[in-house]
């Protein structure tokens, strides 16, 4: 029993970092229609922009977390700029085939400079962040995870649902043209909405390290198990990602504890290809309203 | 007409994929708080007309090649949409095209984009005011309502933005004629009460002729015929080919061959 | 039975829908595929060296996997992430039927190319449902999962150790080397090819080519549009299954290693890089990116020989990763239809020569 509560704690706090790494993702796709191949990419340079700057610039722990995340914006800003922003109004096919190739060369990147390697952050949480419940544990960096995933949750609700900002953001993704017609900056809205997901996937991606320690691999193949997550929350629900997020956490460290550990990484997929067998636009995706 | 002209198009070309010439030549002139009206048949070149002058060309790979179009006195054609839009200028695009998964008080909030940061409630009351049908389903999907709330969730959403010109792209497709009849009264009572310019596209000739102050014809690319609205009811061509009646004022019949002389006339 | 030659006409004088359908316009293609055919197996064999041999082999085999991936992407519009494992079933199917069956290869290259077609109509499935993007991650999901299980079904694939093929033989005589292989690659490579481009001029290729740009209104013009999406994934499948297959033999024993992402990723970039939609764009893809690979080895090789940057760790994988991203992002960039749009530009611009228009 102790042994379940333990893997249900840490399913839980692992599906939040899911969560909170789907949201950049979902944030790109909601106001462009995008799927990021390269969001794992995103993560994994959130992470070692942080490591850089802790380790080999010796800043302090908030200045570089600060720094990551005006690196990390600013990166996404640039990305869009240079390699998407060119292939606005032409086919999805394109764009998708685009971010797949901006994967593999961001891959190569970093692998070129950091190699394979596994590094670690030095210790950066408080212990005080730790919360014990007789038996169960929860370490740090996942009080931490957990928190962070409900502070971004929030703020995107909000953010979409009640700022301006964010509706033009839901505008341009639903209907392109309607949108220019009423003076909606739409480039501002893509090149806005890659610098906020790459700001959350960096924040995602200096967390994951913290668990895991840093690695390109490693951090690249979560930046693919993102889209169980999203499947199963819905493509543009950003609280269906965190959702998705806690069930494809459970059910991997569930099946890891239970079954076999080595069944642990294909599991999120059958559970995604059986989903999508049987609600196609996901729990909690929008059903998409086909007039014609 | 003696009143300031707020918008003046001369002798525009619009050119598609580099390749595609359909306008030729359009010129037109828009005075200041008038409805004008744009008529013509399928592929006039109507639509493009009103591209061309709220920049919406350039996504489909449009350009306007030769000519000028005049806002105010400063020369607009081929700026980027959001740098219109901000003059004042809105389209409300063919077709309605809501946004489908937004509900109607945030499709009507998307219209405050060009006045981004400055409050709206007032405006949203003012276009409840006008469409009363909206109030009840602000909180529905824009995606589940019905053609005729469409239409004036459409036209509703671009007063959002303060237009001082309005450019409405045949707000009358595909709507049950008594919903036509309350939209185009709503479009009139706008331009009075909002000092709104107006420029109407349309294919129902007649109801735009009775509210358009100005009207003008347009066949493949080309104005071809132009007049106050109560004169050209009376043209007997655009009796006859546009609202349906022989020059006679009888119900047209399709045997009449002389149609075909007199449309040439005009290409 | 002197029938007239037929030259390019100055313009479209085509008034025949039998004339738009024709592969060769003009009687100049005929003679240049002949001329071509016969220096293919006439002379590269017997010039080249092992080396460049295998080069070529492997263009081969990623040219026939690759026209599959077209075929999918290119001309039915839906886009899979899972090529490349599909080709490992292939490679797997043949080496366990050539092992536990005994299968001769002339049996067990077409019958590892339908089981590979049948694993993909299992995964093509969830399209009876899903569109676009959906269906893309379905079909990452596939790769992932078709990945543990060719590592994990210990009992039929020996898992990390690998399986070695036996020596193939076609009417007792066996098939060995470089030349052997080369024969029997682009013999399957000339006939893959030739049933590429007939299909698309066959109900088929247009069904597909319908659903492509409209799976709606293809509906409606009573297309079934799920049958074909099926169908078209097996038919994908089947062409990667068969490259698998030829893969497997000729690199004698495999493993799971090589049939990961990474592959998929290859795969597509050689059909952008070649021009989605094109036969000719396909096999232009398939040289450039097996000749990219060569060419990066060769240059990581000759970094560490130079020695100057000696330290830091080099190796040729990330590199490659890197190139190919940047291939594919450069060509989207800014020739989306491909090297094959490039290759009829300068075509016609000799065609045309002097007058330019």
């Amino acid at each position: 029993m102790d042994f379940f509560i333990q893997l249900l704690v840490n399913g839980i706090s692992i599906g939040f970092l899911y969560g909170l790494s789907a949201m950049g993702f979902v944030m790109i796709y909601k106001a462009s229609s995008v799927l990021n191949f390269a969001h794992g990419e995103l993560l994994a340079i959130g992470a070692f922009l942080f490591l850089a700057l802790v380790t080999w610039a010796e800043l302090p722990v908030a200045a570089a977390f600060i720094l990551t995340l005006a690196g990390t914006f600013v990166f996404g800003f640039i990305v869009e700029r240079l390699f998407l922003r060119p292939l606005i109004g032409e086919p999805l096919i394109e764009i998708i085939m685009l971010t797949v190739g901006l994967a593999a060369m961001f891959k190569g990147a970093l692998l070129l400079i950091w190699g394979g390697n596994l590094y670690t952050y030095p210790d950066l949480l408080p212990e005080f962040l730790a919360w014990n419940w007789g038996v169960v544990q929860v370490p740090p960096v996942y009080v931490s995870a957990i928190f962070m995933g409900i502070v971004f949750l929030l703020l995107f609700g909000l953010f979409f649902k009640y700022s301006s900002q964010g509706i033009y953001m839901r505008s341009v993704a639903d209907n392109q043209p309607a949108a220019l017609s009423l003076g909606v900056h739409v480039r501002r809205v893509f090149a806005l909405s890659w610098a906020i997901a790459a700001l959350v996937a960096g924040i995602s991606g200096i967390i994951l390290g913290l668990i895991n320690g840093i690695n390109v691999h490693e951090l690249s193949s979560i930046g693919l198990k993102v889209f169980p997550v999203v499947i199963l929350g819905g493509l543009d629900s950003i609280s269906g990602a965190i959702i998705g997020g806690i069930i494809i956490g459970l059910l991997e460290t569930m099946t890891g504890g239970y079954l076999s550990p080595s069944l642990r990484d294909v599991i999120p997929y059958i559970a995604l290809v059986a989903i999508l067998l049987v609600r196609p636009y996901g729990l909690f995706g929008l059903v998409e309203i086909e007039r014609v | 007409m003696n009143d300031k002209i707020l918008l003046q198009i001369n002798n525009i070309g619009v050119v598609y994929s580099d390749v595609i010439q359909v306008l030729k030549g359009v010129s037109l002139s828009v005075p200041e708080n008038r409805i004008i009206s744009l008529l013509g048949s399928n592929g006039a070149g109507k639509s493009t007309t009103l591209k061309a002058i709220s920049g919406l060309l350039k996504p489909e790979n449009g350009k306007v090649t030769e000519g000028s179009i005049l806002y105010d006195g400063t020369e607009i054609h081929n700026l980027p949409p959001e740098t219109i839009t901000r003059q004042g200028i809105i389209q409300v695009l063919e077709g309605r095209q809501p946004f489908k998964y937004l509900t109607i008080e945030e499709n009507l909030r998307v219209g405050t984009a060009t006045r981004f940061g400055k409050p709206y409630k007032e405006d949203l009351d003012l276009v409840y005011a006008y469409f009363p049908v909206l109030v009840k389903r602000r909180k529905t999907l824009a995606g589940y309502c019905s053609g005729g709330e469409l239409q004036m969730l459409v036209i509703g959403r671009a007063l959002m933005a303060h237009p001082k010109l309005l450019l409405l792209d045949e707000p009358s497709l595909g709507l049950a004629p008594m919903v036509v009849q309350e939209i185009f009264r709503i479009i009139r009572r706008i331009n009075e009460e909002q000092e709104t310019t107006i420029v109407l596209v349309e294919q129902n000739a007649n109801m735009a002729l009775q509210i358009a102050h100005y009207g003008y014809v347009m066949e493949n690319g080309k104005i071809v015929m132009e007049g106050d609205a109560a004169e050209l009811r009376e043209n007997p061509d655009v009796k006859e080919f546009y609202l349906g009646m022989g020059a006679t004022g009888i119900a047209k019949s399709y045997q009449d061959v002389k149609a075909y002389k007199r449309r040439k006339r005009w290409l | 039975m002197l029938r007239r030659f037929r030259f390019h006409p100055c313009g479209n004088y085509r008034d025949h829908y039998e004339k738009e359908l024709t592969i060769f316009e003009t009687d100049f293609g005929r003679l240049w595929m002949t001329i071509g055919l016969s220096v293919l197996f006439g002379l590269v064999p017997f010039l080249l060296g092992s080396y460049p041999l295998y080069i070529i082999n492997m263009i081969g085999i990623a040219a026939i996997a690759a026209l599959g991936l077209n075929i999918l992407v290119g001309y039915t519009g839906l886009i899979s992430l899972g090529h490349g494992a599909f080709f490992g079933v292939g490679a797997y199917a043949a080496a366990i039927l050539a092992t536990e069956w005994n299968f001769p290869i002339l049996l067990a290259l077409p019958a590892a190319g339908l089981i590979t077609a049948l694993v993909g109509i299992i995964f093509g499935l969830p399209s009876v449902r899903l569109k676009g993007l959906y269906l893309t991650i379905a079909t990452l999901a596939g790769q992932f999962i078709i990945e543990y299980i060719l590592l994990h079904w210990e009992g039929l694939t020996k898992g990390t150790m690998g399986i070695i093929l036996p020596e193939a033989g076609i009417f007792g005589l066996s098939i060995t080397g470089d030349r052997g292989y080369f024969f029997l690659i682009y013999l399957c490579l000339v006939l893959m090819t030739w049933l590429a481009v007939n299909l698309v001029r066959t109900k088929f290729g247009r069904a597909f080519i319908a659903i492509r740009d409209n799976d709606r209104a293809a509906e409606g013009m009573g297309i079934p549009v799920f049958r074909y999406k099926l169908l078209s994934f097996g038919i994908s499948s089947f062409y990667a299954g068969l490259a698998g297959a030829l893969f497997a033999y000729y690199m004698i024993s495999i493993t799971t290693e090589p049939f990961n992402l990474m592959l998929s990723v290859e795969y597509i970039a050689m059909i952008i890089i070649g021009g989605l939609g094109s036969i000719t764009g396909t096999i232009f893809g398939a040289i450039f990116i097996t000749g990219l690979n060569e060419a990066l080895r060769w240059f990581t090789d000759w970094l560490i020989n130079v020695g100057g940057i000696t330290g830091v760790e080099l190796t040729v994988a990330p590199l490659r990763e890197f190139a190919f991203g940047l291939a594919i992002v450069l060509f989207i960039l800014f020739e989306p239809k491909g090297l094959a749009e490039l290759w009829r530009i300068i075509r016609s611009s000799f065609r045309l020569w002097p007058f330019s228009y």
